[in-house]
């Protein structure tokens, strides 16, 4: 035995070796089964392995080669942003890193930002590239996404991010935490302007970009076994100290748990999204023409269908309902319930105080 | 007793000498030791100031996190009156790591919400020490509904070392209960005014920090990370979380630097936790002034205000 495992082995594996001389990144091993596919038919496959369908991690521009119609898209420029404000290092500089991260990737930072046609219809993208110190978001990725959603808010276009980011940018520090809410504007404008902003969670998204404008969209797909978390598994069992569920925070259990709309595979990712945004599109242009004379983007309260009530005598809140999602129902409309019906509905306030 | 933090021991020790001195003379008098105790009573109020002067990040995040600091129900007790706590998400429980409920703050009627990490073993258990989950988030957006529809300010108390990472809390979509609920702070068309009284940890905080105007106390921390998680995700190494707090500017200062904070609310000599009616009274008089400024503007221009704030973070850096 061991003279088989010790020399007629590496003899086999030579001579195959030396006589294929493939390319060392010829094969790649499958994440999810082990096996090994090669490159050609990978890339064929938009990088679904043949094996077991894992689909493994696209870069940015891969990821808006395939989305686009017929590859075909312009880079929409992301502004300069401070480069290490807090002057920062972890054994190393992060500016070294940064250059790194340039030199390895091609890219300046983790966001792609780019115009195209989806189904023949303009939409503006934005793609996140985990290669580029794990898709972190700092400055320069918040700056790219803001950019992005203000983008598709000038043109009228909706708006499909593919995240993709290990969360906060630890090397920014509080500026990195501070795009969570900046994000979080960009994606209240795109609300106001009522253009569809889907999210493509992608494998891994987690933390600060999972905790802002990733889970925010008026849809939310996720690519088949994508880990989808705020808090790592890494992290949870650390705290927890247990054996962590069966698929826990995979896509597929986020769908379970009603966290998302669907899991879509890769090859049908472009056709959904673009039936997606062809039926949102056309259920704005629906409300355009129909309330025409003042506005209808900005005074229709929030809701498809339009509100009966005149936002200037409900004061704060009718101006408020135009950007909040926060629950299906508007208050009006739970209001007249709770009229007709009498007890039963859940109230709008809660009168009973309860003391400690 | 008090309990003193590893660098405070040249002043505890200076403080127990008193102490013995003082009971020394006691039964006398005439010991004329007198003169001896107020020289070292000078020092170790000087020593005091001197430290507090000068602490460092990773000091800060010690004082942050020190038990007797005044938490959130301390500041609701002496700041709001008529206050009524409410509870629940109305979808799936009550989290006890984010108090809420409505008052009325120097004759102005709130709605008031804070990380609460409790001060003995019950109450840290009670409130989760601090740490939320979903439901506490959902909470939060209920309250700034209500703070919306009633024309309320929202005073934010931010006290957290992150939100709860657990296995329910994940189920339940705390990503997205975060998201939410910053979301929700970002739309309110009534002032909403947040102060960093302990620890801002991570988006645990920003769910209810993103605020018109965000104060700090002296010696309080924000962080993108607890310097733990940091220092495991840069070193994959928790133990070095003092590198971590020193690499991140965590501190008032140097948030105030980068534009992050409006404001630093000074702490009474020797930090919150020797004087908390003294640290919560000059928070009160921040959050009343801070009110004040928006006191003649529209919801629209409230929330122009706000989204302005943090869009301008880091374009001026
Ligand atoms: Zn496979």
């Amino acid at each position: 035995m061991n003279w088989i495992n010790n020399v007629v082995r590496p003899k086999i594996r030579s001579l195959l070796t030396t006589r294929r001389e493939p390319p060392d990144d010829f094969w790649k091993k499958c994440p999810g089964c082990g096996q090994m596919s090669d490159r050609r038919t990978l890339e064929e496959s938009q990088l679904v392995f043949p094996c077991c369908g894992h689909h493994d991690r696209m870069s940015a521009d891969q990821r808006l080669k395939h989305i686009f119609d017929g590859a075909s898209y312009t880079r929409i420029p992301v502004p300069a942003v401070p480069v290490d404000p807090l002057k920062f290092r972890d054994g190393r500089r992060y500016t070294d890193r940064l250059k790194d991260s340039k030199a390895s990737t091609g890219l300046d930072d983790a966001v792609l930002l780019a115009d195209g046609r989806l189904g023949g219809q303009a939409v503006t993208v934005a793609a996140q590239d985990f290669r580029f110190m794990g898709g972190s978001l700092g400055m320069a990725a918040g700056e790219a996404i803001i950019t992005g959603m203000l983008h598709a808010v000038a043109k009228g276009h909706p708006f499909i991010l593919f995240a993709a980011s290990g969360g906060a940018r630890m090397q920014e520090g509080i500026l990195s935490l501070m795009q969570m809410p900046r994000t979080t504007i960009a994606v209240q404008k795109l609300r106001e302007a009522r253009l569809p902003y889907i999210v493509v969670l992608t494998d891994p998204t987690t933390g600060g970009v999972t905790a802002s404008y990733a889970m925010l969209g008026d849809i939310q797909i996720a690519e088949p076994g994508a880990l989808i978390c705020f808090a790592g598994p890494r992290v949870i069992q650390q705290t927890i100290r247990e054996q962590l569920p069966e698929g826990f925070q995979r896509a597929e259990y986020l769908f379970a748990h009603g966290m998302i709309d669907m899991v879509v595979h890769r090859h049908k990712l472009t056709e959904t999204l673009a039936r997606i945004v062809g039926i949102l599109m056309a259920g704005r242009a629906k409300i355009a023409t129909a309330a025409k004379s003042s506005d209808p983007l900005k005074h229709v309260n929030g809701h498809a269908n339009g509100s009966p009530v005149d936002p200037k005598l409900l004061g704060t809140s009718a101006r408020d309902a135009e950007t909040i999602e926060v629950e299906p129902v508007p208050d009006e409309d739970r209001f007249v319930t709770q009229s007709k019906k009498g007890a039963g509905a859940k109230p709008p306030t809660k009168g009973a105080p309860n003391t400690p | 007793m008090a309990t003193y933090l590893d660098f405070e021991k040249p002043i505890a020790e200076l403080e127990s000498r008193v102490a013995e001195l003082r009971a020394l003379t006691q039964d006398d008098e005439s010991t004329g030791l007198s003169e001896e105790i107020s020289k070292l009573q000078g020092r170790a109020a000087q020593l005091l100031a001197e430290t507090y002067g000068g602490l460092n990040p990773w000091q800060k995040t010690t004082v942050a996190r020190h038990p007797d600091r005044p938490h959130c129900l301390d500041y609701i007790d002496q700041l709001i009156e008529r206050f009524t706590p409410l509870a629940g998400d109305r979808y799936f429980a009550e989290d006890a790591a984010i108090m809420g409920g409505i008052g009325t703050f120097r004759g102005r009627p709130v709605v008031v919400i804070g990380h609460e990490k409790g001060h003995d073993t019950e109450t840290r258990i009670k409130h989760n020490f601090g740490m939320a989950r979903p439901e506490g988030y959902r909470k939060a957006v209920r309250l700034m509904d209500m703070a919306d529809r009633f024309a309320m300010p929202v005073v934010t108390l931010v006290d957290t070392a992150g939100a709860y990472p657990g296995v329910g809390a994940e189920e339940r979509g705390q990503a997205e209960a975060i998201a939410r609920s910053t979301d929700r702070c970002l739309s309110l068309g009534v002032p909403m005014v947040a102060v960093v009284i302990g620890e801002g940890g991570s988006g645990g905080a920003i769910a209810i920090a993103s605020a018109n105007r965000i104060l700090m106390l002296e010696h309080a921390v924000y962080t993108v990370a607890s310097p733990e998680a940091a220092a495991s995700i840069l070193w994959r190494d928790s133990t070095r979380a003092i590198d971590a707090a020193t690499s991140m500017k965590i501190t008032a200062q140097d948030l105030y630097e980068l534009g992050v904070i409006d404001e630093i609310v000074a702490e009474p000599v020797g930090g919150a936790h020797r004087d908390k009616e003294g640290a919560v009274r000059r928070a009160g008089d921040a959050i009343a002034k801070a009110l004040a400024a928006f006191d003649k503007m529209s919801p629209d221009e409230v929330r122009k205000q706000r989204h302005e704030r943090f869009l301008n973070i880091g374009r001026s850096l």
